[in-house]
């Protein structure tokens, strides 16, 4: 019962808002990985902010930081090698990076809650998925046994999982894969947290199943009015769901802006790349675009822009001076809210 | 699962039933001569080597011999010791308790020791108590188990007098020392199995899973960590039951302990066939069965794992 007395200095959420502004922000966000071969940065200075019923993809090559950023807010970074070097996640205005451990794990699972890419590693194989699902309620609601599997069933009920009562007691392993990210899901859920994040949700399911739990997922979020942040690389995914896009690049956000603008008018020549490699039904037959070169070696990030190597457009100033995240405007100089391009010749991706 | 367990026993009869035969095959058949041992070297009476011979069938060809041995068994009798002139069954009643206590102390002592150090060590990697743990174990692992056995009976027994020297006149303390030794070899086995498996799992995405619902540390390391940890540790200790209860020869030995290893090396060097064969077999059962419980409790503890 402690729990309840102590997480009230974060407000509940939908009910007596005291605090104003976005429900996450997280602010120049630093994270290296301390290892014998040296130190890699694996995110250097993310800035991105999610509000109540929002969603926000965030979009990036493997490495790219974007599962790392994640991990730090939910302070389950494996330390060592891991280390926030600098930063703050602000959670309802309280900065969670300075919380005791203790008001952390309250938080995890409470009011931040993660959902995972391969469900079947992820869950618990000895355990049954009734008693993974109770444990929430047990732990941070103090119920009993009995009542936590009650809970369980319901919530099993709601990420509709057929026959829930009966299937309480069984393994990981006996669900199919949908199934089990809707347990996922549905753990995630439990404690109708304040904000998801979803770990590349839909990665390992196939495609017909991959729309159900997205849709799922999208449901569940509108009827919570939860923020969402989805972290994937699929770009027909984030598409459908998402209201505004972080695209990240070697630790950094090179781009961001609402889903649909950045999906007619790319202003960084990186997220230019990733949409110009969509296979496209009227280009049949034609040699499909890709990026060339490999992403950057977090332990030795390229000076400069990170993707200079890579860039179509990469010219001197790249090599020496790294860009910052400059908000992307109309030829005319007419503000577009939302948008940023961390780019040298945004103007030139953009407009010309 | 019942289907699978009286199949599990039915495989025991052939095994059984060969294994008997193997050894008493072997034992019987070494061409020794088990009637000149009773009288060392003098010479036998002829009448009492005709007598004898005739109790034991030895003039009779092998075959004859175990089947006269597995009717016996068959009907719950061990037969008689050609040593002792006692029924084996009576023998086997006062090793038994001996032997059992030993294992005992030895099984309780692995598990307790065996698996805290391996949990501590794997969870703290490359910390002192990690280290300890590696360096100890491997000492252990590497010196023979004879020489740990009279090191200690030296030290801890005659010069520190902390334990009774040998025999088990002083009641339960006396079997302690055996049983520390005897299951020292084991504990440092299981400590290393338990390290990596700890250290292998704490890495797990479940793990990962369970500390994002926000579970206090205690239970992510005791539920989620260890639960899959002690897999590969209850296979080992099932296997090392039936060690503890049969291969106690050197430690029994050293220590003076009338238990089955004892006997079995005293049966051993008189030839004394069907003692052999006595001990021998009620080992193989006991194999057989600590091996279907090991079985039986993996399902148990592993879900993924069903018998049908």
């Amino acid at each position: 019962m402690t729990t309840i007395d102590k997480t009230a200095a974060v407000p509940a959420p939908r009910d007596g808002e005291t605090h104003e502004g976005p429900l996450l922000d997280v602010r120049d966000l630093h994270v290296e990985f301390r290892t014998r071969e040296g130190v890699a940065k694996a995110v250097n200075g993310v800035s991105y902010s999610v509000n109540a019923g929002e969603t926000l993809a965030v979009l990036g090559e493997s490495g790219s930081g974007k599962s790392v950023t994640a991990q730090a807010i939910m302070g389950i970074l494996d330390t060592p090698p891991g280390f926030v070097t600098k930063g703050e996640i602000l959670f309802r205005g309280q900065d969670m990076l300075k919380m005791s451990e203790d008001e952390h794990r309250k938080v995890r699972g409470n009011k931040i809650a993660m959902i995972f890419q391969d469900a079947l590693s992820s869950l618990n194989p000895v355990l049954s998925v009734g008693y993974q699902l109770g444990e929430m309620f047990r732990v941070h609601q103090g119920l009993s046994k009995k009542e936590a599997k009650a809970k369980a069933i319901d919530l099993m009920d709601r990420v509709k999982i057929p026959a829930a009562a009966a299937r309480v007691n069984d393994y990981p392993h006996q669900f199919s894969g949908g199934m089990r990210q809707r347990i996922m899901i549905a753990m995630a859920l439990s404690l109708e947290p304040d904000l998801i994040i979803a770990d590349e949700p839909t990665t390992a399911l196939d495609v017909t199943v991959q729309a159900q739990v997205m849709d799922l997922l999208a449901e569940l979020q509108a009827e919570y009015n939860m923020g969402l942040i989805l972290i994937t690389h699929d770009l027909g995914v984030v598409a459908d769901v998402a209201d505004k896009i972080a695209v990240m690049y070697a630790g950094r956000i090179v781009e961001q802006a609402p889903v649909h603008e950045l999906y007619k008018r790319p202003a960084h020549p990186y997220t230019k790349g990733l949409l110009d490699s969509i296979p496209r039904l009227d280009q049949k037959g034609q040699e499909l675009y890709a990026i060339k070169g490999l992403p950057p070696n977090l332990l030795k990030i390229p000076s400069g822009c990170a993707f200079n190597p890579r860039c179509p457009r990469a010219e001197d100033i790249c090599r020496t001076d790294v860009p910052p995240l400059a908000p992307v405007t109309e030829q005319d100089g007419a503000d577009l809210p939302g948008r940023g391009s961390a780019c040298h010749f945004w103007k030139e991706t953009i407009h010309g | 699962m019942g289907r699978f367990v009286i199949r599990r026993i039915l495989q025991m009869v052939p095994v059984f039933i060969g294994t008997t035969l193997i050894v008493y095959v072997l034992v019987t058949q070494m061409g020794g001569d088990p009637i000149q041992n009773l009288y060392g070297e003098k010479p036998v009476p002829d009448n009492i080597r005709a007598t004898l011979t005739a109790q034991y069938h030895l003039d009779e060809p092998w075959y004859l011999q175990y089947w006269y041995y597995f009717k016996g068994l068959l009907q719950g009798d061990f037969g008689e010791s050609i040593q002792q002139g006692r029924p084996i069954a009576e023998l086997l009643a006062e090793a038994w308790p001996e032997t059992l206590k030993v294992a005992g102390v030895a099984f309780t002592f692995e598990l307790v020791v065996g698996v805290i150090a391996g949990v501590l060590a794997g969870m703290r990697r490359g910390s002192f108590i990690d280290n300890l743990v590696l360096v100890s174990t491997l000492t252990v692992i590497a010196v023979p188990i004879f020489v740990l056995g009279n090191v200690s009976q030296t030290f801890l027994g005659q010069e520190w007098g902390l334990f009774p020297v040998s025999s088990t006149d002083d009641g339960f303390i006396s079997y302690v020392l055996p049983g520390l030794v005897l299951g020292s070899v084991s504990l440092a086995y299981i400590a290393r199995l338990a390290r990596a498996s700890v250290a292998e799992n704490l890495r797990a995405d479940y793990v990962r899973t369970a500390k994002a619902k926000g579970l206090p540390k205690n239970r992510v390391i005791g539920i989620h960590v260890l639960r899959n940890s002690l897999i590969p540790v209850v296979t080992y200790l099932g296997a090392d039951l039936g060690t503890l209860m049969g291969g106690a020869i050197v430690t029994e030995g050293i220590f003076n302990i009338p238990g089955v290893g004892y006997q079995l090396f005293q049966s051993l060097n008189v030839e004394d066939g069907p003692a052999v064969v006595g001990f021998v077999s009620l080992l193989v059962l006991v194999y057989l069965i600590t091996a279907l419980i090991v079985d039986l409790l993996y399902a148990v503890l592993d879900p993924r794992i069903r018998y049908e």
